[in-house]
């Protein structure tokens, strides 16, 4: 497929700036907006409706999102208008310590899903074979996604689950040994789910992938498809999944996603790529930006690092310019994506200091 | 060909490069003189899964061939021009010599003897065994079994492969291995950080020489990774720190090679002749740049404890940095700076406890650690302690130092703790006697000898052939 021409990249932007409009427009009406942002909108003292009209002006006039917002506020303040008396579904990320982001949400996430099956293979993802889910479950979008994911290919997902908050907490205070028993557990329920059913596609983060494929032969249990996410993927660590794990045989789906923002899907690796990956968020749903960390109204360029800038734009869920705690290359449009991406995930600040992340 | 060599990881012989790299630079001038790969745990741990094949192509050649091959690579190893990496580089001996001191700061002289070591371990690796083995007939090892002093004689192996990983600060180390080629064990190295370049030498001498690849694996890995081949190898070598030890203390599939704490000790009969023993207590400490295990780190007297220190700081506080290719050198640079900085800090915060003296202070003409053609170095430091309980005592840092102390003869032994190298000066029996029976010194020198000094076939920590070979009784019908 064909890099996107200046004209491709144009009407994106069109498109972009055009469902800025609507969703701002329906998140600072009170026919239809929340609590929470017209709220804002009254304390600010400017109506966004008048002076948003592209994406450009979000960056522009809104401030960095505040993640404190989805700690400390109920989260009836974000339901819109439109939604008020229908059930919610409260999703959750972080909560190591303390109360975590929660964030509400109706159907967002089988738009992104429906909409990311299209881009798996039938090869990898047979239609109607069953899906393994080995990762956080619990409170998080990631597993009614991944269920949907399944269902939405005719499949049905069978799940283990695993604790991030217990993991990471063990990491901290450094008990390895519990640690890893946690993880063998975890690990050992997948390998009676892979011995005793017949699976053919698999969700789980790269260190549980790695820990699983040592216990069972993946490929001649039945898997053909591995779609992965959670933490850093660094160049030689994809490379040591593809070609030492996976042997080249398993088809794999990274992906960058989280509670606020969906899925960014990945691009399929090519030579040229030396197994770095690109990542491009559901545009105009969401977008990511990379940014100077010092300096967030300025963009890196193409290949340079910086913080990742998350801005959110359903009617479900507005969250501008949010600044993720990652770090990731800038990268530019490409193939089907005629738009920003970013490439090279990491925690921020990740070069100067040890980050757990643990098997999550 | 690209510039700067690249060193593979060796995966069971085959190169393999990785796209993670760390950068090998000169410690003088920061150059990046070459580029390494590395690799994360995972693929040790499924190279390790089939590391057995090391051992099958080791198994096509007799011990009796596998010591010719060593002595070959000796010569190789020595003389040899070898592949650099994977880029079409190669290495004469003293490129390597060269190499080896612009990053690891050790003076051309001392990695020459170094080299000579090494050289002299592979080209008498019969010797070796012999003593190792105290005088086996090594074809009872090809075949599995035989008869030798009137009794049958069976071997297994205790481990698939040989895991090491290794430190940086002196290649002679190497020498600890070199004889698991011989006795059919393949190795699993991970060089230290700064030196990986004489494991990856002696490996490409030992395939120049006819021994198979597939019996080298070379891992330049993290920490998980190490612990990896610490773990699944059945038997390693381990070098570190005190608290490196303590990790695997209990642990009889691991040899520890941490601090050597290595003494002298002069008895109550000979002490009144003590001038006569400054120079051999003078190069056991400072030989090698102090930089091994069994130089010596602290000289217990019953008297002229004072004078000793003196004669000792007079003798080698005035050593300076020189060139590297100056064949005086006697001390070695830093590759790892906050190292450096880190036993400066110890030695001075050690001296604010009273009761110490740094008597090298007033032959130094200046502060022990200095700069030099934009190295860094840490001259001689010899202090005299009042009493065995001052923090400066029975401490052992990577420079020449040493700490000088009085103690009566019969309290000697109640404070020198573990001790890998220990030369004591006394004729009196009775001392001896107690020397003997002491538990705790590995390599005991009775008489003026250097506490560097080493005997090839009587290893001062850990016996090779018993650690990579176990005898098991056999009876058989026919």
């Amino acid at each position: 497929m064909a890099n996107p021409t200046p004209a491709d990249i144009q009407k994106a932007q069109e498109q972009l700036d055009a469902h800025v409009r609507e969703i701002i427009q329906w998140h600072f009406s009170p026919e239809t907006g929340s609590p929470f942002w017209l709220g804002w909108a009254n304390k600010a003292g400017w109506d966004p409706r008048k002076e948003i009209t592209k994406f450009s002006d979000i960056i522009a006039k809104f401030p960095h999102f505040q993640d404190e917002w989805l700690r400390d506020e109920q989260p009836e303040v974000w339901v819109p208008a439109a939604f008020k008396g229908q059930p919610f579904n409260i999703f959750e990320t972080g909560g190591t310590t303390g109360m975590p982001k929660q964030r509400i949400g109706w159907n967002d996430y089988k738009v992104d899903y429906s909409e990311f099956s299209e881009k798996i293979s039938d090869e990898h993802f047979p239609r109607g074979g069953a899906w393994l889910m080995v990762g956080p479950t619990g409170p998080r979008r990631l597993r009614l996604a991944i269920e949907h994911l399944a269902n939405v290919r005719g499949s049905s997902c069978y799940f283990i689950d695993l604790d991030p908050r217990f993991v990471k907490k063990v990491l901290s205070n450094k008990q390895y040994d519990v640690a890893r028993q946690y993880m063998d557990h975890v690990v050992d329920q997948a390998v009676t789910i892979l011995k005793n059913r017949k699976v053919t596609g698999l969700f789980t983060t790269p260190k549980l992938l790695e820990a699983l494929a040592e216990k069972v032969d993946l490929y001649e249990g039945g898997i053909r498809g591995v779609f992965c996410g959670g933490t850093t993927m660094a160049p030689q660590y994809v490379r040591f999944i593809v070609e030492e794990i996976l042997e080249g045989r398993i088809g794999f789906y990274p992906t960058y996603g989280n509670t606020l923002m969906g899925l960014a899907a990945s691009v399929p690796l090519t030579p040229e790529d030396k197994f770095s990956i690109s990542y491009y968020p559901p545009q105009p749903r969401a977008v990511l930006r990379v940014v100077d960390p010092n300096q967030t109204d300025t963009l890196k360029a193409y290949d340079e690092w910086g913080r990742v800038e998350l801005t959110t734009l359903t009617k479900e869920f507005f969250m501008p310019r949010f600044l993720e705690r990652d770090e990731a290359l800038r990268k530019a449009p490409r193939e089907r994506y005629a738009w920003d991406g970013v490439a090279e995930v990491r925690p921020f600040g990740a070069m100067e200091k040890t980050i757990v992340e643990g098997v999550y | 060909m690209s510039t700067l060599p690249h060193i593979p990881v060796l995966r069971r012989g085959r190169d393999y490069e990785s796209l993670d790299q760390i950068e090998v630079k000169d410690h003088k001038t920061g150059e990046v003189v070459a580029k390494v790969s590395t690799v994360n745990a995972g693929i040790v741990r499924k190279d390790l899964a089939k590391i057995s094949e090391g051992r099958k192509a080791l198994n096509k050649f007799t011990v009796a061939q596998l010591m010719e091959i060593s002595a070959k690579a000796g010569e190789f190893f020595l003389n040899g021009t070898l592949p650099l990496g994977d880029k079409g580089h190669t290495q004469s001996g003293q490129e390597y010599v060269e190499l080896l001191s612009r990053t690891s700061g050790l003076p051309w002289i001392m990695v020459k003897r170094n080299m000579a070591k090494i050289h002299y371990a592979l080209t008498h690796m019969q010797e070796i065994l012999n003593g190792l083995s105290r005088g086996l007939d090594f074809s009872i090892i090809d075949k599995g079994q035989g008869e030798q002093f009137g009794t049958s004689l069976s071997f297994f192996p205790t481990a698939h492969a040989l895991g090491l990983v290794m430190p940086s600060n002196s290649p002679a180390v190497n020498s600890l291995w070199l004889p698991s080629i011989a006795l059919k064990t393949p190795v699993v190295i991970k060089p230290g950080k700064e030196e990986p370049w004489t494991p990856y030498r002696l490996i490409q001498a030992f395939i120049a020489a006819g021994a198979p690849a597939e019996a080298f694996s070379y891992y330049p890995t993290d920490h998980e990774g190490s612990g990896e081949i610490l773990k699944s190898c059945g038997r390693a070598l381990i070098f570190g720190d005190k608290n490196t030890m303590a990790q695997y203390a209990n642990n009889p599939a691991i040899q520890l090679h941490g601090p050597g704490w290595s003494k002298f000790l002069i008895g109550d009969d000979c002490i009144e002749n003590w001038r006569d023993y400054i120079d051999v207590m003078a190069a056991s400490i400072s030989d090698n740049g102090g930089r091994s295990c069994i130089n010596a780190s602290a000289i217990l007297v019953p008297k002229y404890a004072a004078e000793i220190a003196d004669a000792l700081a007079q003798k080698i506080g005035p050593f300076a940095p020189l060139p590297n290719n100056d064949e005086n050198a006697k001390l070695a640079g830093f590759a790892n700076l906050k190292m450096a900085d880190f036993i400066d800090t110890q030695i001075e915060d050690g001296l604010k406890t009273p009761g110490a003296t740094d008597v090298t202070a007033k032959y130094r003409n200046g502060p022990r650690k200095a700069s030099f053609e934009g190295g860094v170095y840490l001259r001689p430091t010899i202090i005299h302690a009042e009493s065995v309980t001052h923090p400066l005592y029975n401490r052992e840092y990577l420079c020449p130092y040493a700490c000088v102390v009085q103690v009566p003869q019969a309290e000697m032994l109640k404070h020198i703790g573990y001790t890998l190298a220990c030369s004591a000066i006394t004729k009196d029996a009775a001392f001896i006697e107690q020397l003997y029976a002491f538990g705790e010194i590995d390599r005991l020198n009775i008489g003026p000898v250097s506490t560097m000094k080493i005997s090839w076939d009587q290893p001062h920590e850990g016996n090779m052939f018993e650690f990579l070979w176990q005898r098991r009784s056999i009876e058989r019908g026919w």
